[in-house]
């Protein structure tokens, strides 16, 4: 009875637009400071988010928090109605098929062209073969690599690869697109490209979370930017401006 | 699981062995290597315990009884001998028998001379064990029995054979757990420099979702792949050698041929085979999965 009401004042405490809710998070790691620190947060469904900061400032513990790779010493994360501190070994992955990933490194599998790599994705959903066949060509359509199905992914470019790790990323349609400095590896050209192909893919309904250290591209697309320091939110404005650590 | 993962999980367990094709022959030459020297002591310890269960088999105890002893009692105690788990056969020689046989090696026409059969309480029975080592084991229960009057037995012959076996047993118990332990830290060795080549792989596949099944089956179809060929090989190997060899040894040592004969090669691969398959294929599991699994906590 009491699991039961436990569960009850949990999901009373989440509003319910909320897609992802932090509710003082502390992650400590066995030496140094907490690289999170009772930090509170929440995030609405369908938002576009930078996350933005130094290094050390708690911005890769959040990523890796919010992927279940890693669970707070204290708070409570809530994706997508899920308690991440109370989940199960076995049911993280199809927590995270509900999420897209990109990395700064694009984390392809090298040894397979641009079609395995984005259908690996729907392999993993057990999507049958027809519509795997169905979903990946709109997509790589969608990210403009069409007429690249067939290359291996080490003989694309830097903007290319990226690409392609955004149309894995959203082939199986996540409700959350978590994007790790998407741009860190890029050229402003093709920077440009990949923050306009997030926003489409926002425009679509799916919420969007990028961490990144590109000034330029948070001031110009005028989006909510949660500033960190030290594991702590410092700013969380509404199509906020690029802070820098002591400002 | 849907029928089209399924084959693909094969597929991809199939694709993975040619994408590492160096990984892939690295481990099964180590695989081959250690079932081709297993293979060959297995032959050489199956013969030799061949030789010796061959010489086993031709030692006897011979059982005399007392005088007046009737043929029905040494009938009835024949049969007893016999529900004995150690003993293998039990012939039967009566007086008559005896006196024949005696008559034949010994004396030849000089035999005319006897009107009645002077081995008369010479009727015996001659046990052979199936378990040369029982011999101490039998001869004090035939010496327990009251009818019985004298058990000859060759324990000079029965104790170096018994010794022979054992130092079989304990050289190839000796040899195997070596051979086991070098397979062991090659196989890993192998299989962990493979893996943590992929570990990037497995990483990615874990961070979009895959379960541990689905990240791990195609590296242990690999793995089981790698072990049927890696004992295949050898197989092959060690059929012609053993071939080749046994032909050498008839010809060369000819005059051996009454006390080394050879087991044929049918032989030997009807226990070899299946060995050395289930060695390969379960080096082959382990290896992938316990490997996989220290990657999988992602």
């Amino acid at each position: 009875m009491e699991k039961v009401n436990r569960r009850k004042r949990r999901a009373e405490a989440v509003p319910a637009d909320d897609i992802i809710t932090l509710d003082n998070v502390t992650k400590s790691y066995s030496t140094g400071a907490p690289a999170l620190n009772g930090v509170t947060l929440h995030i609405k469904k369908g938002e576009f988010v930078f996350i933005v900061g130094d290094s050390g400032s708690g911005k890769s513990t959040l990523i890796k928090l919010l992927l279940r790779e890693l669970v707070p010493s204290d708070g409570t994360i809530t994706v997508m109605g899920q308690d991440l501190g109370r989940m199960r070994h076995r049911n993280i992955p199809k927590f995270r098929r509900k999420l897209g990933i990109v990395f700064q490194d694009f984390r392809l599998l090298k040894d397979r062209n641009v079609y395995e790599n984005v259908a690996f994705a729907q392999r993993i959903i057990q999507k049958s073969t027809r519509d795997i066949k169905k979903n990946v060509p709109s997509v790589l359509a969608m990210v403009g690599l069409a007429g690249k199905y067939k290359s291996k992914v080490t003989q694309l470019a830097g903007g290319e690869q990226q690409r392609v790790a955004l149309a894995r990323a959203i082939v199986n349609k996540p409700e959350i697109l978590l994007a790790d400095e998407p741009t860190g590896n890029l050229d402003p050209n093709n920077t440009w490209e990949i923050m306009k192909l997030m926003e489409q893919i926002n425009l679509n309904g799916t919420t969007v979370i990028v961490v990144t250290h590109n000034r330029e591209i948070v001031n110009a697309m005028h989006k909510r930017v949660i500033t960190m320091k030290k594991g702590v939110v410092i700013h969380d404005e509404e199509e906020g401006e690029y802070h820098d650590e002591d400002e | 699981m849907r029928m089209s993962s399924f084959l693909y999980t094969i597929g991809q367990g199939f694709k993975n062995l040619r994408r590492n094709r160096w990984y892939t022959l690295a481990s099964i030459a180590t695989i081959s290597a250690c079932l081709f020297l297993f293979g060959i002591f297995y032959s050489v310890v199956t013969n030799f315990q061949h030789v010796v269960k061959t010489a086993e088999e031709g030692v006897s105890v011979t059982v005399f009884f007392n005088e007046g002893t009737t043929e029905d009692v040494i009938l009835a105690t024949k049969s007893l001998i016999e529900k004995r788990p150690e003993v293998s056969k039990v012939d039967y020689i009566s007086a008559a028998d005896a006196w024949e046989s005696f008559k034949t090696d010994y004396l030849g026409e000089y035999a005319d001379g006897f009107t009645e059969n002077p081995l008369e309480d010479s009727a015996n029975l001659q046990i052979y064990l199936s378990d040369v080592s029982m011999q101490p084991a039998l001869v004090t229960y035939l010496e327990s029995i009251d009818t019985v009057r004298t058990v000859n037995r060759s324990e000079v012959t029965a104790s170096t054979l018994s010794g022979i076996n054992k130092l079989i047993a304990y050289v190839s118990f000796g040899i195997i757990a070596i051979l086991f332990l070098v397979s062991i830290f090659l196989i890993s060795n192998t299989v962990t420099i493979g893996i943590s080549v992929r570990k990037e792989e497995i990483n990615i596949m874990k961070y979009i979702g895959a379960t541990d099944f689905f990240v791990r089956a195609p590296f242990v179809v690999e793995g089981i792949i790698i072990g049927i060929i890696g004992s295949l090989i050898p197989l092959v190997i060690i059929y012609f050698v053993y071939n080749r060899a046994a032909e050498f040894v008839a010809l060369r040592f000819s005059m051996l041929n009454s006390i080394l004969d050879i087991l044929p090669v049918s032989q030997i691969f009807e226990a070899l085979t299946p060995i050395s398959i289930m060695i390969g294929v379960g080096i082959g599991f382990l290896g992938s999965v316990t490997t996989v699994r220290k990657h999988l906590h992602v």
